[in-house]
């Protein structure tokens, strides 16, 4: 079903996407532009404290102000979600306690914005201030007040451990050891649009629910569960997102607390979040602290690996665990590995939950190996570029922790950076204060598993053909900008033989499309496209059949091509689309076909299996060049080249698109972006500048010249060989910047963002003769559990876990 | 949570004004304190019209008043009367899109699409004032508007590229925006074999 086809007339081609004339257009309905008659708005009543019990919530005065309808407490909403089957740990609203500033209290829905702000302030709420927890630190001491009754111990969330090969003999080979720390900074996700859900519960007892949401599936499953409704009566329309980068992936409290207040006011209830309360909103990029052990032969080969990470949580799960697990899942799909420990930690925080943004927990360990191999090759007199070169993994290979990837076009990246960049001449010979900085990376295609167990398809199309040849595509895929809707019209136009544009998509509708889990983890076109690839196909069989039949020739003569379907044997004799879809009407009924998409088993078999495997792996490279002045640190950007193996374009200006947008956020990480919080004198944790005017972010005027490679690897489990693009490229951005900032003044910031005040202390430090770095300076003691052993596949490992250490031989200690 | 407004239903005076809005002149009545995005949004019903902060910070409401570039979250409605107000929905005609949207949406510029109609009207201002800028003088037109998803190259070319048509030229995009640097002559790309 996958098997690539040649020549191709729509996959691989740069279209417009389909929907933009809408987008230029301003017709493109986003959830705020969602208007119903009597429709009321809602806001929510936010702490204002970042940990605390609550006592008392008075809402009658709200409830008697002017234009007021409703008003809803926690009590209302008792039934706990999450995104996680694990950590089902948040409330629609606040139950008992409040976890972090901005987490919502009490909602009102009133007949205008206004009138629903004012009541707000009439809300009383008596609270018992509990110590907060502002840092990893804090979160790893003993609590006497932990913020969930749930966990591994005291704030820490989650403990993992695992050990794949024997570490200790590797160590022992090796030539050199290398120890070190990183650390990377919290930052959030930015989209323009903020958050917006309206909620319509209909005289027939039927919810429907419009939502700026990249994850409608499980929206729908949290609202049946919170609001104790049938699934069946609930419609969730997840409205095209005005940008999502993961930020909109989890259930979030206002989509539950409208359709309550609905449910409650019988009427149509809007909510649209303020720019602050986006920031509360959160889910971004982790905090981690990291620690790294190395050890490698001379040429740069590693013979071992020991990855440490403890990972600031915030206040709630949200997809926490799996984030956990992420930072520790995919160090070994890019260079070989030959064993492997992973120790993870995560605690719960007083400040808005983290989760899931573009790239997923692994932006910070890919900083951490690929600014460690920086360091090594540099230490070993090897040229950066060569020593990853040099060591790639294998294509089709298992991985030391069983992640089985297939295509890898990382060499044919790092040859194009390498050489666009000019970074055999240049690096290392630049004058100071500039310098060039190499690093790679790799993401998923899709996670291997759905967030909830179950064995049924991860992706479903629906396709229906009528006796005009209209062609409507049905899928629960949710364009967040990507261009997945695109995507799913380019995939059936080049089967059919039709112009895409031809096509209608209807994506993101719980009642109208077959499931699909959502936009995230880089999923969309390679689980959707091959769904569609394989509906489009029965299509095609039914037309070609119909036609062979009107042509009298068999099935396998008849080709489908520019709006025709003619003998292929004789191009002239055939029939336009529309006469060959009357003809299969009247043959087979009404025309109508499924696909649908499971990815392939994973070969890990031990616990925490579930992260990292993907059907197909992408993979970056990039060189960055940086302009340092050594008396400020202030640093310039001037130019990036990057290198994207996407296995195979379906429409490669939206593949640029992808790699340039994931560029840009990368260096926005790597330069300037902080979701930073201070501790006020009353030991409240706030977030210091919820506003995006404070929380800087890239502008035109530094983003700088971005020379774009597209590598075509195909791997067989992609759509016509495609693999994502969407988050790999942003990867290794920020290791690369601190690279090339080493190669420009000579000391290592080993903590994201860089920023010029911390390239000045390191230069100072080297002044002083200490190490010519800055840096976290400490690793806590984290109580790691005693990992699961594992033995490789090199070991004749089968996958599952052994219940001792696992000795060189591959035999158990 | 960063607007506070008394609300009395009663005391409410609303402003009765005429405005013109895409070159049609509309009647609206609205609180006095409304943003001129607010009356264009929920007055008005142009919902082209975004807003990412409504406090001036992300340039996503930008209009045109007068022709110039305007954050329409800093102004007031009232404030409007006798100007010409130009919005996203008054920029295609009868001849189709404007060329600045035909760029952005043969290019890709625009991706979720959230922030395009703010960078188009700031685009189009900048072409009517200058019909042949430089990158740096786009770079500087567009500062005050904020993009998450393109990085912002492809609205720098597709400026680029609508500013050619728009001076008459028989202008394409490069091969190298469409495909990267390594597109062959055939316009695909070559495959590896692995």
């Amino acid at each position: 079903m996958t098997a690539p086809r040649k020549p191709t007339r729509v996959v691989g081609r740069p279209f417009a996407k389909v929907d933009a004339a809408a987008k230029v257009t301003g017709q493109t309905k986003f959830a705020d532009d969602v208007v119903l008659p009597r429709m009321l708005h809602c806001k929510l009543l936010r702490s204002k404290i970042a940990h605390a019990r609550i006592l008392s919530i008075d809402v009658s005065k709200a409830l008697a102000a002017p234009g007021v309808v409703a008003v809803a407490t926690g009590k209302d909403l008792p039934i706990p979600f999450g995104i996680l089957p694990v950590s089902q740990d948040e409330h629609a609203l606040c139950m008992d306690r409040v976890r972090y500033v901005g987490d919502p209290v009490a909602a009102v829905a009133a007949v205008s914005e206004d009138a629903a702000f004012d009541a707000l302030d009439l809300i009383e709420v008596r609270y018992e201030p509990l110590p907060p927890v502002g840092t990893i630190d804090e979160g790893l001491a003993p609590a006497d007040a932990p913020i969930h009754d749930y966990g591994d111990s005291g704030n820490i969330h989650k403990l993992v451990s695992m050990q794949f090969g024997d570490t200790e003999e590797g160590f022992s080979r090796a030539d050199r050891v290398y120890d070190n720390l990183y650390f990377y900074e919290g930052s959030t996700h930015l989209a323009l649009e903020q958050h917006a859900s309206v909620a319509d519960f209909g005289p027939d007892g039927k919810l429907t629910l419009w939502s700026s949401t990249q994850t409608p599936h499980y929206v729908h499953r949290a609202l049946a569960k919170v609001l104790g409704m049938p699934p069946a009566r609930i419609r969730v329309i997840a409205t095209p997102n005005g940008g999502g980068f993961g930020g909109k992936s989890d259930v979030f409290n206002h989509e539950i607390v409208v359709a309550h207040l609905s449910r409650v006011t019988g009427r149509p209830v809007k909510i649209c979040l303020t720019r602050e309360e986006v920031f509360y909103c959160h889910r971004g990029r982790h905090p981690t602290l990291m620690r790294v052990k190395t050890g490698v032969k001379k040429d740069g080969a590693i013979t071992a690996l020991h990855f440490q990470t403890v990972l600031d949580g915030g206040g709630y799960g949200s997809y926490g665990v799996a984030s956990t697990y992420y930072t520790g899942a995919l160090q070994t799909v890019t260079y070989q590995v030959p064993a492997y420990r992973f120790d993870g930690a995560r605690v719960f925080t007083n400040k808005p939950p983290c989760g899931p943004k573009r790239g997923h927990g692994t932006p910070q360990p890919r900083f951490a190996l690929e600014a460690e191999l920086d360091r090594i090759a540099c230490d070993l007199g090897l040229d950066p570029a060569a020593i990853r070169r040099d060591h790639l993994q294998p294509p089709n290979s298992l991985t030391a922790n069983f992640l089985r990837v297939g295509s890898i076009g990382l060499g044919a990246c790092i040859d194009r950076v390498v050489a666009a960049s000019g970074w055999k001449k240049r690096r290392g010979k630049l004058p100071r204060g500039r310098g060039l900085g190499i690093a790679c990376s790799s993401y998923l295609t899709g996670a291997g598993l759905p967030i909830y167990w179950n064995t049924m398809p991860q992706s479903g199309v629906q396709l229906k053909i009528d006796r005009g040849g209209g062609v409507t595509v049905f899928c629960g895929s949710t364009d967040i900008g990507q261009g997945s809707d695109t995507i799913l019209a380019a995939i059936v136009a080049e089967i059919l033989g039709i112009d895409p544009f031809d096509i209608r998509v209807v994506t993101g509708d719980t009642d109208l499309t077959p499931v699909d889990l959502g936009s995230y983890s880089s999923r969309v076109t390679l689980m959707t496209g091959n769904a569609a690839i394989e509906a489009a196909e029965r299509a095609r069989e039914m037309l070609a059949a119909a036609a062979g039949e009107k042509l009298g020739i068999p099935a396998e003569r008849v080709g489908l091509a520019g709006g025709r379907v003619f003998d292929v044997e004789n191009p002239e004799t055939g029939m336009t689309f529309p006469e060959a879809a009357v003809a299969a009407e009247s043959k087979c009924g009404t025309l109508g076909t499924v696909g649908s998409y499971k990815p392939p088993p994973s070969a890990g078999r031990y616990r925490g299996a579930g992260v990292g495997p993907s059907p197909a792996y992408s993979y970056s490279a990039a060189v960055v060049e940086v302009e340092v002045d050594p008396g400020t640190g202030i640093y310039t950007v001037p130019k990036i080249w990057i290198a994207h193996d996407v296995g195979k374009c379906i429409n490669a200006a939206l593949v640029m698109g992808q790699v340039e947008g994931s560029v840009y956020m990368g260096l926005g990480e790597a330069t300037m972006e902080e979701m930073a919080y201070r501790t006020d004198a009353n030991r409240n944790v706030v977030h210091k500048f919820p506003s995006m005017l404070e929380y800087k972010s890239p502008t035109t005027m530094e983003m700088p010249e971005v020379a774009t490679f597209l590598v075509e690897d195909p791997d067989a489990n992609g759509p016509f060989g495609a693999k994502e693009v969407g988050q790999g490229p942003l990867l290794p951005i920020p290791p690369a910047v601190a690279n090339a900032v080493f190669d420009a003044v000579g000391v290592r910031v080993d903590e994201i963002p860089v920023t010029p005040e911390k390239i000045l202390r390191a230069l100072k430090a080297k002044a002083q003769g200490k190490p010519a770095r800055y840096g976290p300076e400490r690793f806590p003691n984290v109580p790691y559990p005693e990992p699961i052993h594992v033995r490789t596949p090199a070991e004749g490992g089968d996958g599952k876990a052994v219940d001792a250490p696992v000795t060189a031989a591959g035999g158990v200690r | 949570m960063t607007r506070r407004s008394k609300f009395r239903e009663r005391e409410l005076t609303r402003a009765h004004l005429a405005l013109s809005v895409n070159g049609e002149t509309v009647e609206a009545a609205f609180e006095p304190h409304k943003t001129l995005l607010e009356v264009l949004r929920e007055d008005l019903a142009l919902t082209g019209t975004k807003h990412g902060c409504e406090l001036g910070e992300c340039g996503t409401c930008a209009v045109l008043i007068d022709g110039k570039p305007v954050l329409s979250c800093l102004v007031l409605g009232v404030e409007c009367e006798g100007r010409s107000i130009e919005t996203v929905e008054g920029m295609a005609g009868p001849g189709g899109l404007h060329p600045l949207q035909k760029a952005f949406a043969d290019l890709g510029a625009a991706q979720c699409g959230y922030c395009t109609p703010g960078f188009l009207l700031t685009g189009k201002a900048l072409l009517e004032e200058n019909p042949n800028p430089t990158l740096p003088q786009i770079r500087e037109a567009l500062a005050g508007n904020l993009c998450r998803c393109t990085g912002y190259i492809k609205i720098f070319e597709a400026v680029e590229l609508a500013a050619a048509w728009m001076r008459g030229e028989k202008a394409e995009p490069r091969k190298e925006s469409l495909y990267g640097f390594d597109f062959d002559e055939s316009g695909l790309l070559p495959v590896l074999k692995s």
